[in-house]
C-alpha cells in the first residue's frame, strides 16, 4: 500500500509530501503519525507541502487534526512551504488552521520547533 | 410587402449612391457634432463609402426590419468598431450617434422623389426610420460599451497600482493600502502580497491602513483573510495605522481582530517586526539618556 515516508531527526518527526495527497493516504499519514509519535517520543512534527498544488477541505481537516493529535502527544506541529494558491483557496474556503504553526521553508520550520520546544520547557520548569 | 419597401431605399442607395454619400458626408461636416481635430476628411469619407455599400448588401440579403440578421453581422461589426475608435478618440455618444443618424436626410430626401403615391411614401418612411433609429441605436450601445471596457480597464490599472508591495527591511513587507477596500482589491492586494512573500522569504508582513477610509465588517473579513493566508504560508502579518474611528466602528460591529496584531503606527509595527527578526534599531549620537 501507499504510504508516505516519516523520517525521524533526533526529537522530530520529518514529512515530506512528495505526491498527490489523496483522501485516503492522508487518514493513513494520520495514522502512521500517531504510532510513530507514540513509539518515539518525539516532541515535535515537520510536514513540508511545498510540492502540493491543491489542499481540499478535507486534507486541511486531517492536517489539523495532526495538529490536534500531536499536542495531545506532546509534540508541536509545523506546517512548511504552503504555496501562494493553496493559502488563497484555504482562506476563502474559511479554513485558517488555527492550532498549527506554520513557516516558509523547512530550515525556518525546525527554528520554530526549536522555539516552541524551548518554551514548552520553559513553562514546565518552574513547576517541577 | 417588405420587399417593396426594400426595394425603394436599395433602389435609392443604388442609383444614388453618390450623391447620397456627398450629402451625408456634407451634412456630417456641417453638423456642429463633427470634431475636425479627431477624425479627418478622408477617414470620414472611407468610413461612408464603406458603410453604404454594407448596408446595400445587407438589404439585398435580408429583411429590413431586423438587424440582428446574420446578414446584418458586417453592418454591425463596422458600427462596432466605429464606435469602439471613436470612443478611444474622445468623441461624446450623440457625437458618435450622428454618424448614423445623419444619413437620414439624404436618404428621405431621395424616398420622396421615387414614390409616387403619399401611402407608399410614409410607409417606407416608416420603415427607414425604424431602420436608421435602431442602427443609430446599436452604434450608441456599442460606443457605451467601449467606454465601459475602457473604464474597466483603467480601474484594472488603478487596482494594480495600488497593491504595491514594498520591502522595508530584509524579510519585513508593507503593503500600505490607500482607498476602499472592496472585495476585488483585496483579492489582489492578498496575491501580490502572498506572492512576494514567496518570493522573498519575509518572514513578517505589515499592512497599513492608515489611508483606508471607512471599515465596515466585509473590509475587516478581508482583512482577516489576508492575515490567515499570510500566516499560512509562514509568515507573520501585522496591522498598523488604524484610527481611533476606525477601531471604534470596529468595535460598534463587534468585529475583533483576535490572534492579529494592531498597532496605531507603522513605526510601532516596523519596532515588532524588528523584535521578531531579531534586530534593534541603536542611536549613533551619544546621548545622556540609555538608548532604546
Amino acid at each position: 500500500m501507499e504510504r508516505i515516508p516519516i523520517l525521524r531527526m533526533g526529537e522530530f518527526l520529518l514529512v515530506t509530501i512528495q505526491v498527490d495527497l489523496h483522501d485516503r493516504l492522508a487518514t493513513t499519514l494520520h495514522d502512521d503519525l500517531g504510532k510513530s509519535l507514540a513509539s518515539t517520543g518525539a516532541r515535535g512534527v515537520l510536514i513540508d507541502i511545498s510540492a502540493l498544488d491543491t489542499v481540499d477541505s478535507f486534507i486541511a481537516r486531517v492536517l489539523g487534526n495532526i495538529a490536534q493529535m500531536s499536542r495531545l502527544l506532546d509534540a508541536e506541529t509545523v506546517l512548511v512551504g504552503m504555496q501562494t494558491t493553496v493559502a488563497i483557496t484555504l482562506v476563502e474556503m474559511g479554513v485558517s488552521l488555527p492550532g498549527i504553526l506554520t513557516a516558509l521553508d523547512a530550515e525556518k520550520g525546525m527554528a520554530r520547533l526549536r522555539a516552541a520546544m524551548r518554551k514548552g520547557r520553559a513553562r514546565a520548569s518552574p513547576k517541577d | 410587402m417588405h420587399a417593396e419597401m426594400n426595394t425603394k431605399i436599395l433602389e435609392v442607395l443604388e442609383k444614388h449612391e453618390a450623391e447620397v454619400l456627398a450629402e451625408w458626408i456634407k451634412e456630417q461636416i456641417g453638423a456642429t457634432t463633427l470634431r475636425p481635430d479627431l477624425l479627418r476628411e478622408g477617414e470620414l469619407r472611407e468610413q461612408c463609402t464603406k458603410f453604404i455599400k454594407l448596408l446595400r448588401d445587407a438589404i439585398l440579403g435580408s429583411n429590413i426590419l431586423d438587424i440582428q440578421r446574420p446578414h446584418w453581422a458586417p453592418v454591425r461589426d463596422m458600427l462596432g468598431e466605429i464606435s469602439r475608435s471613436r470612443a478611444l478618440q474622445g468623441f461624446s455618444a450623440s457625437e458618435t450617434a450622428t454618424f448614423v443618424f445623419s444619413i437620414k436626410q439624404p436618404i428621405f430626401a431621395r424616398l420622396r422623389k421615387s414614390h409616387d403615391k403619399a401611402d407608399s411614401l410614409a410607409e417606407d418612411y416608416w420603415s427607414a426610420t425604424v431602420l436608421f433609429d435602431k442602427l443609430g441605436l446599436y452604434t450608441a450601445e456599442m460606443f457605451q460599451k467601449s467606454r465601459e471596457e475602457i473604464i474597466g480597464r483603467q480601474q484594472q490599472e488603478m487596482f494594480e497600482l495600488s497593491a504595491p508591495v514594498v520591502e522595508l527591511w530584509q524579510g519585513i513587507l508593507c503593503l500600505p493600502v490607500i482607498g476602499t477596500l472592496d472585495s476585488k482589491r483585496t483579492q489582489l492586494m492578498l496575491e501580490a502580497l502572498l506572492e512576494r512573500v514567496a518570493a522573498t522569504q519575509a518572514e513578517v508582513a505589515i499592512i497599513d491602513i492608515t489611508g483606508v477610509p471607512a471599515m465596515d465588517t466585509l473590509t475587516a473579513q478581508h482583512l482577516i483573510n489576508t492575515v490567515n493566508a499570510t500566516r499560512l504560508m509562514g509568515a507573520e502579518c501585522l496591522i498598523s495605522g488604524v484610527r481611533p474611528q476606525i477601531a471604534q466602528t470596529m468595535v460598534g460591529l463587534g468585529v475583533s481582530f483576535t490572534d492579529v496584531i494592531t498597532k496605531s503606527t507603522i513605526a510601532g509595527a516596523l519596532a515588532i517586526a524588528f523584535k521578531r527578526r531579531g534586530l534593534g534599531v541603536k542611536d549613533l549620537q551619544p546621548s545622556e539618556e540609555p538608548g532604546v
